[in-house]
């Protein structure tokens, strides 16, 4: 999914640069409001974490694997403006270490999977928790569905793009019907993994869980007797 | 989508390109894939001065060709979707053996393919160039947001620890007898990164604290700023000068 250099035209990645870079930049913000000076470690150890599970291979059939891309599962985990940092970071470094995305695209690929990625992922993750009964383990599937949602709506973005500045003359339905079909597919897997690993994260450490907060806010103390044997 | 990123993909040397100061390579990578991505697709002689320009630089570096080679497999899902452009493109269509292959569709195919692989090879001889803190530091003095520059420090810093801690998890694993082979293996192999996780954030908690207590106050101490050369300038500046050159060539033509 990381766009490489000369795939949109000067424009369309002039443009994503703008957002991706204002985007950043209410993300520094509300990222500081968050973590304050604790900011700067954090969402560094945040972006080691998304890029270390990236390297975690799940195996699918026949010798073939996937992994995590982690946007969704990241907002969850930490909010939505530390993910948006954290995936501005890690695409920062794989594109100028690994080769990985265009220099040049460089704003595109922010734009798609640090903000898309991330809001989407946030937006419908809030929506389900909202409507979910108020329990710690509601987060999982709310985190599940803003993962299934958030992969394919990238990939939509991508196709909105290259419709806009592709180089290439292909119909937007072409490429979108391609795109989203094949994203609906990995934006499963995303879910599946989203939920095993919030799941075993709100199992120990419910309050390291950006997504559980106001529920755990609600909880009451509850005081239980032991028996002693 | 695509295979995992490896991470050791600087190459040790003492080479000129190895010597240029961080800032310089970036500028210099910058400036050249702008003028490579605005290169005319059907001025094709300009790509090949282009793709000159990057093998000179890979020799300079003096980093084996195959090591090189070997990382451009990060470029395999866009191949593939370029090369299936000229079958789904509409305009006039050619006869290619017994294909019908769409006209536009196939230099788009091109320009998509020589832009992009121009791209990652720029892009990998600064890569297997440059060490990561070199980068960070470089990238600072190009005036990227502080706080941005020390998050991709840390993130950086702690690369071999958090990768080395995956390591370990996966050897413990192995050692239980686990072997990833189906959908089975996937609450495992999840439950690896939410552990990851938890340790990842306790271990950004306590760096912070070993911050404070050592006088941490929202800034990192720049100890070594970076300097170039004009010499230095010069001579990195040649490559993209002459891309831009090409570049100007190719519109005018």
């Amino acid at each position: 999914m990381h766009v490489p250099d000369g795939f949109l035209d000067a424009p369309t990645s002039v443009g994503t640069a703008v957002v991706a870079v204002a985007a950043v930049g209410v993300a520094l913000r509300g990222a500081r409001r968050e973590l304050d000076d604790r900011t700067a470690p954090l969402a560094g150890l945040v972006a080691l974490f998304v890029f270390a599970t990236q390297m975690i291979n799940f195996p699918i059939a026949a010798g073939t694997s996937g992994h995590l891309l982690g946007g969704a599962l990241a907002a969850v985990l930490v909010g939505p403006f530390t993910a948006t940092l954290a995936i501005t970071v890690v695409l920062i470094v794989q594109a100028i270490l690994m080769a990985d995305g265009g220099i040049t695209a460089l704003g595109t690929n922010i734009t798609l999977m640090g903000v898309v990625g991330v809001w989407v992922g946030w937006g419908v993750f809030t929506l389900v928790r909202a409507v979910l009964p108020k329990r710690t383990a509601m987060v999982v599937p709310a985190a599940a569905l803003g993962a299934l949602v958030s992969v394919p709506t990238a990939a939509l973005g991508f196709s909105v793009l290259f419709a806009l500045g592709g180089n290439a003359d292909v119909p937007f339905s072409t490429v979108a019907t391609a795109m989203v079909g094949v994203h609906v597919v990995i934006g499963i897997g995303e879910a599946l993994i989203t939920a095993l690993a919030v799941a075993s994260i709100v199992l120990t450490r419910p309050d390291l869980v950006h997504g559980a907060k106001p529920l755990l806010a609600q909880r009451e103390l509850t005081i239980r007797t032991a028996v002693s044997a | 989508m695509g295979a995992g990123h490896g991470h050791h993909l600087h190459f040790h040397g003492h080479s000129r390109v190895h010597h240029l100061p961080a800032h310089v390579k970036l500028v210099t990578l910058l400036t050249f894939v702008v003028a490579v991505v605005l290169t005319p697709r059907t001025a094709y002689w300009a790509y090949g001065v282009h793709l000159l320009l990057v093998l000179v630089a890979q020799r300079a570096s003096r980093v084996p060709f195959g090591y090189f080679a070997k990382r451009m497999v990060v470029e395999t899902p866009f191949v593939v979707f370029a090369l299936l452009v000229p079958f789904v493109a509409t305009g006039p269509t050619v006869s290619v053996g017994p294909l019908d292959l769409s006209r536009p569709g196939l230099e788009s195919a091109w320009a998509l393919l020589a832009k992009g692989t121009l791209g990652v090879m720029a892009s990998l001889v600064v890569a297997t160039t440059t060490e990561p803190r070199h980068v960070v530091a470089g990238l600072e003095k190009l005036r990227l947001p502080n706080l941005l520059v020390q998050i991709m420090g840390f993130m950086v810093r702690y690369l071999e620890v958090v990768t080395g801690e995956l390591a370990r998890m996966r050897i413990a694993r192995e050692s239980r007898g686990f072997r990833a082979r189906s959908f089975r293996a996937w609450p495992s192999l999840a439950s690896t990164a939410g552990a990851l996780f938890i340790r990842s954030y306790e271990r950004g908690e306590r760096v912070h604290l070993a911050m404070l207590a050592r006088g941490y106050q929202g800034q990192l101490p720049v100890t070594h700023p970076l300097t170039a050369t004009p010499a230095q300038w010069r001579v990195a500046g040649a490559i993209p000068g002459i891309a831009v050159l090409t570049l100007l060539a190719a519109v005018a033509l």
